[in-house]
């Protein structure tokens, strides 16, 4: 069964701050708030097909909303975090339904559009945002008088946040309706011939990954304390991409595994070479040339390979 | 009076300065089985994909047991009962048969709407699924993909999809392109078993098989009905031999 392994992985996860430093621990939340990210995009590149390269937008916003009401409204967490959430679902609502006009590559550009448009207010409407200075002097949340500014208490929620997260998104692309959305994704002519509304299914699909980024968002500025326009810029939203591909499109352990590989990379990378782009860059060209399926489905491959097993 | 179970109207639809269709009239009975034959170019994909739902008529009507679907979207076809074939396979490659039947008959279900509950082999849509495969002799066959079966298998298969949603009217886009003279038989006798209450209409080349077949049958030239009748009427027909015949 699968189930062992999981909750032996859980449980390893869940030991981690016990025996590792600070650093590592913070370094593990990071990998977490990734991981959510690149499993909310992964809904649409891997099931629905839809490659979008604007997806740091709905992280970003509801981050910038979080902040945007505590700092200026004097709004508290219990209501800033649903707010948050909510907005930030309404705008996939409305973001879904203009993107969603095109697919394929067209799909792209506007998600990429919509993206640029956000980013740029991010930067130029400075009475709300403060622009390039960002909003900070923010707060992480005490749920139950449990204060999430200890490292370890961070990672533990972000843990339980990433879980649940994860558990409903897999159980979201296994159900019927995740049937139908991969069905979409390989045969759409023959989807809307067999009764399912393939336009409506899409929408559906990006509003729910909007809604995950956006819980992602909220991770992330707990996390930071601080919000700055960086996080809606497209290279967030290509690395989020690369997490999604390069572990694996299209399966729930793909994005996770993505996410380890890229933040990881980040942070060591780029503490010891200055062009660590170009790191990440050569890792992703490894991938796809040996692994084009991604690390999770890949690293599968081979073992079977390895075993003699030529199916 | 019976409701047809198709009912043309005048149809008309034009690809810039050509006119693909023009004025076609049809009507099906419930239970019928009747095929459109004509020459490369006469009109019938096109045809084909306005009942369908693909392509908007200019002008004219389609129904469907006494429903306008002219202006519906595809979708609305299955949910009024009309389940098609396509000329070129349209399976799911990477699912297993079980599955691309099972999601076929999802899309006439409520059960599509569902998110939470996980939609596994031991749901009663797939044990619908592997029965119908049975029945068309490919349980053994059930759990492979798609993509690794014969063409032949994957033809069965097309139509088994189609009919795993118990459709009233059934389209047949050209059902034996491309198999070999056994498999022709194959989906002959696949064919020819189908229920007798759902009406069937058929796009074919094979006149053998079309024609045996076939009780009704309607001959289509440059987007025009030429001949409608049954079997006999039509093969003598001096503008059949004319026009699909070329002699």
């Amino acid at each position: 069964m699968k189930r062992l392994p999981i909750a032996a992985l859980l449980l390893l996860l869940f030991s981690i701050p016990l025996f590792a430093g600070e650093y590592f621990v913070n370094l593990g939340s990071q990998i977490l708030i990734a991981a959510v990210f690149a499993a909310s995009l992964n809904l649409l590149v891997g099931y629905g097909g839809l490659t979008s390269l604007g997806h740091a937008t709905f992280m970003g916003l509801s981050a910038y909303i979080s902040a945007w009401l505590a700092v200026k409204m004097g709004l508290g967490h219990a209501a800033t975090a649903p707010a948050a959430l909510l907005l930030t679902t309404l705008i996939g609502v409305a973001f879904g339904w203009i993107a969603l006009r095109a697919t394929g590559l067209g799909f792209l550009m506007l998600t990429l559009a919509l993206s640029q448009i956000v980013w740029g207010l991010g930067y130029r409407w400075v009475s709300v945002t403060n622009g390039d200075n960002g909003l900070s002097g923010l707060t992480r949340p005490q749920p139950f008088g449990w204060s999430l500014d200890v490292s370890s208490h961070f990672f533990w929620f972000s843990l339980l946040v990433s879980c649940v997260c994860i558990f409903l998104m897999a159980r979201f692309v296994k159900s019927p309706f995740g049937a139908s959305l991969r069905g979409t994704k390989d045969q759409a002519r023959r989807m809307a011939a067999l009764g399912f509304n393939v336009h409506a299914i899409r929408w559906f699909s990006f509003i729910v990954a909007s809604f995950f980024a956006a819980v992602a968002g909220l991770l992330y500025v707990y996390f930071h304390k601080y919000i700055h326009p960086s996080v809606m810029s497209v290279t967030v939203s290509a690395e989020a991409l690369l997490c999604v591909i390069a572990g694996g499109a299209g399966t729930i352990a793909g994005p996770l595994v993505g996410a380890i590989l890229v933040v990881v990379l980040k942070t060591y990378a780029s503490a010891y070479i200055e062009r660590w782009n170009m790191m990440l860059g050569l890792v992703f060209l490894f991938i796809v040339v040996f692994m084009p399926a991604g690390l999770v489905p890949g690293v599968a491959h081979w073992t079977r390979r390895l075993r003699g097993d030529k199916s | 009076m019976t409701t047809p179970a198709l009912e043309l109207r005048d149809l008309q639809k034009s690809f810039g300065g050509v006119a693909v269709t023009q004025g076609v009239s049809l009507t099906i009975q419930p239970g019928e089985r009747r095929l459109i034959i004509g020459p490369n170019g006469a009109g019938k994909t096109t045809l084909f994909n306005q009942i369908a739902g693909e392509i908007m008529p200019d002008s004219g009507t389609i129904s469907v047991f006494g429903q306008d679907l002219t202006h519906q979207p595809v979708q609305a076809r299955a949910h009024a009962g009309v389940s098609r074939t396509y000329q070129v396979i349209t399976l799911f490659a990477k699912d297993t048969l079980a599955h691309n039947v099972a999601l076929a008959m999802l899309g006439v279900n409520r059960q599509r709407f569902q998110i939470f509950k996980a939609f596994r082999s031991d749901d009663a849509l797939y044990e619908r699924a592997l029965q119908i495969l049975s029945s068309l002799g490919l349980s053994d066959k059930a759990h492979l993909q798609a993509g690794e079966i014969s063409y032949g298998e994957q033809r069965r298969v097309e139509i088994a999809v189609a009919m795993s949603q118990s459709p009233r009217l059934l389209l047949l886009d050209e059902p034996l392109a491309g198999l070999s003279q056994d498999e022709r038989a194959m989906v002959r006798d696949l064919i020819a078993g189908l229920p007798r209450e759902t009406a069937i209409v058929m796009i074919e080349h094979d006149m053998d098989v079309a024609l045996a077949f076939a009780e009704q049958i309607t001959v289509l030239h440059q987007g025009r009905v030429i001949v409608e009748g049954d079997r006999e009427t039509v093969v003598n027909h001096p503008r059949t031999r004319e026009i699909y015949l070329g002699t």
